[in-house]
């Protein structure tokens, strides 16, 4: 047996070899992670399972937010080779170009490899071309179905804000909610504020997918799976019939009505014009829409009845009083007298008052003497109690903010406005500390100048007032199906009574705004048969400086005895008296809401109140000026296309790589998206709030104001 | 003898028939796992033999007859009839090229009803007998460089026709019975120049040729300065130093160039370039590739079979995802992942620690096969042993190294693992006609 050492070397060979690839083994399977994500990259598929969005009813359980479905057309960029593009322009009605456009967007948006929206929303017409040739464009497009909301009222668009696809912002801001880019989630209005409740809870689906992506089940079972969670209906306190109603009163006006259930806090109606049709932002052509109405003048995206703020004019008068009774610087029996103006500040121009006379306290409100409150204010302001303007100026405050005004109320409705109390830190900074007074302010004491509140705020002062002192913080959304999970509503179950004040004292009040019904201000507004107390306010404002005509203020409660609503309406720049337009308006809505009905008397005057244009003059002007501008971007736009349609035919058509590399130069100059969180621009649109017009005012707040 | 001994059981290793038997069932599992598709009826597709692990089971079943049928044979037998074997090997070999049949790219299976042939899989058999039959002889001096020309004949004639039917895997596992030459005494030297020439061939592939030109030539350099002394004394040695150098930078700029531009075929060049992560630089047609075509033609090239098999044996981690949760095997990531490719299956389900214990029990059926091979008293018997040995052995090396990345892909099935119906009986023939001879131990065959 010669040769037997070699035995053992062919020994070590096999054993070395088997060792070197037990290494590689090792290094595989032990010390390299990388694989098992690769491996589950390469196997599973992580679907997400939308849930439908819950749906808004009003207080008499009507839907005012539904879901229907709607179509999106989805490309996938890297399957278009030898599509019939030509074709599918002529479905889609569009050119080429358009076509190549949208297809680099796509690719920007998403990579060429996964399916983007190429149309949202088909209309149609479209989905029925679309669905029958589908087959031609095997593999790039298909249909999907996507839900989206419907506006069986086509009203309230402002309280019900819009959807709007996530962007980068937004998936920032709730990296932890689970959104992914494409997702759909509410930006302004209810739908924003009752996200978390309405969109439910997204399920997720684990599959297993073989080499060629196609789906062989699922994944362990499905054990992993999450399942979806139907989104929670919204039961709203909105009287949806009175909100139509408002709309329409309030049409080719600016301006905007809420209205309130003093017992419970919830918002009856919230108008604000000019509004749009909330179907408008949802169909096919919702990004042009809303820019649409991003630009337009008249702000309609704009929910004024908490995102702007006025000087609350007369209606301020109410509250004057309640400061003073419990101030103890009048009782009921305090009289002052007009002589027809406000001396009190010597030197400085008087304010003027219309019914010179002597007035008692619910007289004063009545007829809204001005001298009556200037007097009320300055007593207060002036209180030998307080050792300085400071102090007396801030247990004032602490009045107005017991009232609601000066800080957001916490309604259910994004973008809410604080409105302005004026505290003694502003004024020392305004003029310095000790160099000013009562009558520097004076106009204050009459809902003027330094003072704003928001429509909202205003309401939420009128519940105070007919619930003799207490409100619950105003709110839409009444309940959420199941329970309230994530506590939205709880700061609505909780009465407010900010501070303790005898009935009396709001018995004296509620007399004056009843007489201002029945023998005041507002006395051509009267409804048979419903005791309404009510108080007038004609505003004076100004836009850089230049005098515009007056807002017509409106703030009430009826019934009298038991108060089912209070209401306040403002109409801007309508140049009257809070008499003319707003107080009817106030009467028509109580109307409509205590009886159901118009009564006939009534008609006339509500159709001519419908029919009345009261857009101010400045925003006429805008709208035709951006309509001239349009016109002729779009004589140019044609001239363009022309030119361009002449090129291209010259042209060959380009490859679908060309335009892949063309994507990424293209990445930076991004057409601007619109998303919800953009709120409109407010630079040199004429704005309700006129923030310049208090700078004005505060430089002369001595200014004679024609309050009636 | 064995007309003496009627008992059949009689001098069998059982330590081989247990390891036989565990192989074939870990076999029929890993096809099971990679075949079965969730919701099948197991039961009812295994009796219709509609399924590949039923086929296998089938196969399984047509091996173990076989291999009593050998058990019962003489072992005279073997050694008498291995010329003829071996002629008979031939024959089919060669019948393959009118008769064979087009299944995927090769041109090695002769279509015979249902079954395909592969006579390629099954000459190893003969070529094993054939050569212990030819190194048994008592003429043969394995000294003398013309019976090792012979036994190398004997060896590559095979391989030859098996080159031209395009199957270069099945081809080169007859270079593995250099493996028992080398044990009858083959000189060292040979085995020596053997890897320093795979060397070569690696460094070839893997550094550019003018970087090894020159470093070849600076070991030229460097070795004729070390021994400046002997040359002088010996003019001789620089000769063939310079012959030596010569021959390795031919072999590095024209050999090797010369046999992947026109021996070997694209794909093959291909596979090896891909090995060591590099393109083939010999392709003929030479387009300028965008970046996105390049990385689209690796995903979908020979590098996309070793890719997806190394995440799937990867993502078994340490003690594997279990038998039906190995995604990657079960969901067709993994090409060929019953026949060549089918080590990812169980190193998907059963981890590293499955892999261990799978490669031991092969390191435990080579050892043993060794040493039955010296325990035998007849050259014919340990000549044939090692022959099994070394099929054995190139096969699990050169499948297993395929599949974790460090060989090229060659496609050559796992023993006893992978689904085939010819190379499961092949190596069933080969073990249990080791297990016969062995029985017969104390007998001198000639």
């Amino acid at each position: 047996m010669f040769n037997q050492s070699r035995s053992r070397i062919i020994r070590l060979i096999f054993l070395v070899v088997i060792l070197v690839i037990t290494g590689q083994l090792f290094y595989l399977q032990v010390v390299s992670g990388k694989f098992r994500q690769m491996a589950d990259e390469n196997a599973i598929l992580r679907k997400t399972i939308y849930p439908p969005r819950g749906l808004v009813f009003d207080r008499h359980k009507k839907a005012i937010v539904n879901n229907t479905l709607t179509h999106d057309l989805m490309v996938t960029p890297a399957h278009l080779k030898g599509i019939d593009t030509f074709f599918l322009c002529r479905l889609m009605e569009i050119d080429t170009a358009e076509f190549r456009d949208r297809v680099i967007t796509a690719i920007i948006k998403n990579s060429s490899q996964k399916p983007s929206v190429f149309e949202a929303s088909l209309s149609p017409q479209k989905y029925a071309r679309i669905q029958e040739n589908l087959w031609r464009f095997e593999k790039a497009f298909y249909v999907q179905e996507r839900p989206i909301r419907s506006y069986p009222y086509d009203a309230g668009a402002n309280i019900f804000g819009y959807l709007g696809e996530v962007d980068t912002t937004y998936l920032k801001k709730y990296a932890d909610e689970g959104y992914v880019s494409g997702d759909y989630a509410g930006m302004t209005g209810l739908e924003a504020n009752y996200e978390k409740a309405l969109m439910g809870q997204r399920g997720v689906q684990y599959l297993i997918k073989d080499n060629f992506s196609r789906i062989q089940g699922p994944y362990e079972g499905g054990a992993m799976d999450v399942e979806a969670v139907a989104g929670s209906n919204l039961y709203t306190s909105i009287d949806i019939v009175l909100q139509q109603f408002g709309e329409k009163l309030l049409t080719n006006k600016v301006g905007s009505i809420v209205a309130i259930d003093p017992k419970t806090g919830g918002i009856l109606a919230m108008v604000s014009s000019p509004t749009y049709n909330p179907g408008y932002l949802t169909g096919t052509e919702r990004r042009k829409h809303f820019s649409e109405l991003y630009t337009d003048p008249r702000l309609p995206l704009l929910n004024r009845a908490v995102n702007a703020s006025y000087p609350p004019g007369s209606t301020f008068k109410t509250l004057q009083a309640l400061v003073g009774l419990a101030e103890g610087v009048i009782t009921t029996k305090t009289t002052f007298s007009c002589s027809g103006a406000f001396y009190g500040c010597g030197s400085a121009r008087p304010m003027g008052c219309l019914d010179p006379g002597t007035f008692y306290l619910s007289s004063g409100i009545t007829h809204s003497c001005n001298t009556y409150f200037a007097n009320v204010m300055q007593r207060v302001i002036n209180n030998p109690r307080y050792p300085s303007v400071d102090s007396s100026l801030r247990a004032w405050n602490n009045y107005m903010s017991a009232f609601g005004l000066g800080h957001k109320l916490g309604v259910d409705v994004p973008t809410e406005q604080k409105g302005m109390i004026p505290t003694p830190e502003f004024f020392n900074k305004q003029y310095g500390a000790g160099k000013w007074g009562f009558c520097t302010f004076r106009s204050v004491s009459i809902g003027q100048g330094e003072v704003t509140a928001t429509p909202l705020q205003v309401a939420n002062e009128m519940a105070y007032i007919a619930n003799k002192g207490w409100y619950y913080i105003p709110h839409i959304g009444d309940s959420i199906e199941g329970e309230d999970k994530f506590g939205l509503l709880e700061k609505f179950r909780q009465r407010i009574v900010p501070i303790n004040m005898p009935d009396s004292i709001f018995e004296v009040v509620h007399d004056g705004m009843q007489g201002v019904m029945e023998s005041g201000t507002g006395r051509g507004s009267r409804v048979e048969g419903i005791t309404i107390c009510g108080k007038t306010g004609t505003v004076e404002n100004y836009y850089r400086g230049v005098k515009q005509p007056n807002h017509s203020f409106f703030a009430a409660f009826a019934p009298r005895e038991n108060p089912k609503i209070a209401i306040m309406c403002v109409v801007e720049n309508s140049g009257r008296f809070g008499g003319t337009y707003a107080a009817p308006i106030v009467s028509l809505m109580i109307q409509k809401y205590i009886n159901d009905t118009i009564s006939a008397k009534w008609k006339p005057r509500m159709e001519s109140i419908i029919s009345t244009n009261l857009i101010p003059k400045m925003m006429l002007d805008k709208m035709r000026q951006r309509d001239s501008i349009r016109r002729v971007r779009e004589e140019e736009r044609e001239l363009k296309t022309d030119l361009k349609n002449i090129r291209d035919t010259l042209q060959s058509e380009d490859n679908l790589t060309e335009t892949e590399a063309k994507a990424g130069n293209r990445k930076e100059n991004k057409p601007p998206k619109d998303t919800g969180n953009k709120k409109p621009e407010r630079k040199d649109i004429l704005q309700p709030d006129t923030l310049k017009k208090r700078m004005v005012h505060s430089r002369d707040t001595a200014k004679t104001d024609k309050n009636q | 003898m064995s007309q003496r001994n009627p008992a059949i059981s009689k001098g069998i290793d059982w330590s081989l028939a247990g390891i036989y038997l565990l192989l074939v069932a870990i076999g029929l599992t890993a096809i099971f796992a990679a075949t079965y598709k969730e919701g099948e009826p197991v039961i009812q597709s295994f009796l219709r033999f509609k399924t590949d692990y039923s086929k296998q089971f089938f196969f399984f079943v047509i091996g173990a007859a076989l291999a009593l049928f050998v058990l019962l044979t003489d072992s005279k037998f073997f050694a008498a009839t291995a010329n003829l074997g071996y002629v008979i090997g031939i024959v089919a070999l060669l019948l393959v090229f009118p008769f064979h049949s087009d299944v995927k790219g090769t041109k090695s299976i002769i279509k015979m009803g249902a079954f395909n042939f592969q006579p390629a899989e099954f000459c190893k058999i003969f070529v094993a007998l054939a050569l212990a039959k030819y190194l048994s002889r008592p003429e043969t001096d394995f000294s003398k460089i013309r019976s090792q020309l012979v036994a190398a004949a004997i060896v590559m004639f095979p391989a030859a026709l098996t080159i031209l039917q395009s199957e270069t895997g099945l081809a080169l596992v007859f270079f593995s019975f250099f493996i028992v030459m080398y044990r009858e005494g083959l000189p060292s030297i040979i085995l020596l120049v053997g890897f320093a020439i795979a060397a070569l061939i690696v460094a070839t592939i893997v550094i550019p040729p003018n970087t090894l030109a020159i470093i070849l030539t600076t070991i030229a350099a460097g070795i004729i300065y070390v021994y400046q002394r002997q040359i002088k004394r010996n003019r001789g040695l620089l000769l063939g130093i310079v012959v030596l150098w010569i021959v390795c930078v031919g072999i590095q700029r024209f050999a090797v160039p010369y046999i992947f531009k026109n021996v070997l075929q694209k794909h093959q060049v291909e596979r090896i370039y891909d090995l060591f992560g590099k393109d083939n630089p010999y392709e003929t047609k030479k387009i300028e590739l965008t970046a996105e075509d390049a990385k689209k033609k690796k995903e979908s090239g020979t590098s996309y079979n070793v890719r997806q098999s190394k995440i799937a044996i990867g993502s078994g981690r340490v003690f594997g995802k279990g038998l039906l949760n190995a995604t990657q095997t079960r969901y067709d990531f993994v090409p060929e992942q019953r026949t060549d490719f089918i080590f990812c299956t169980v190193g998907e389900g059963f981890g590293f620690a499955g892999s261990i214990v799978l490669l031991g029990l092969y390191l435990f059926l080579l050892f043993r096969i060794v040493t039955i091979a010296e325990r035998q008293r007849s050259t014919f018997s340990r000549c044939y042993a090692y022959g099994v040995a070394s099929v054995f052995f190139f096969h699990i090396a050169i499948n297993m190294a395929m599949t974790v990345g460090l060989a090229p892909v060659i496609g050559i099935p796992l023993p006893f693992i992978s689904y085939g119906g010819t190379s499961l009986l092949t190596f069933t023939m080969m073990l249990f006609i080791l297990i016969r001879l062995d029985a017969d131990r104390q007998m001198v065959l000639r």
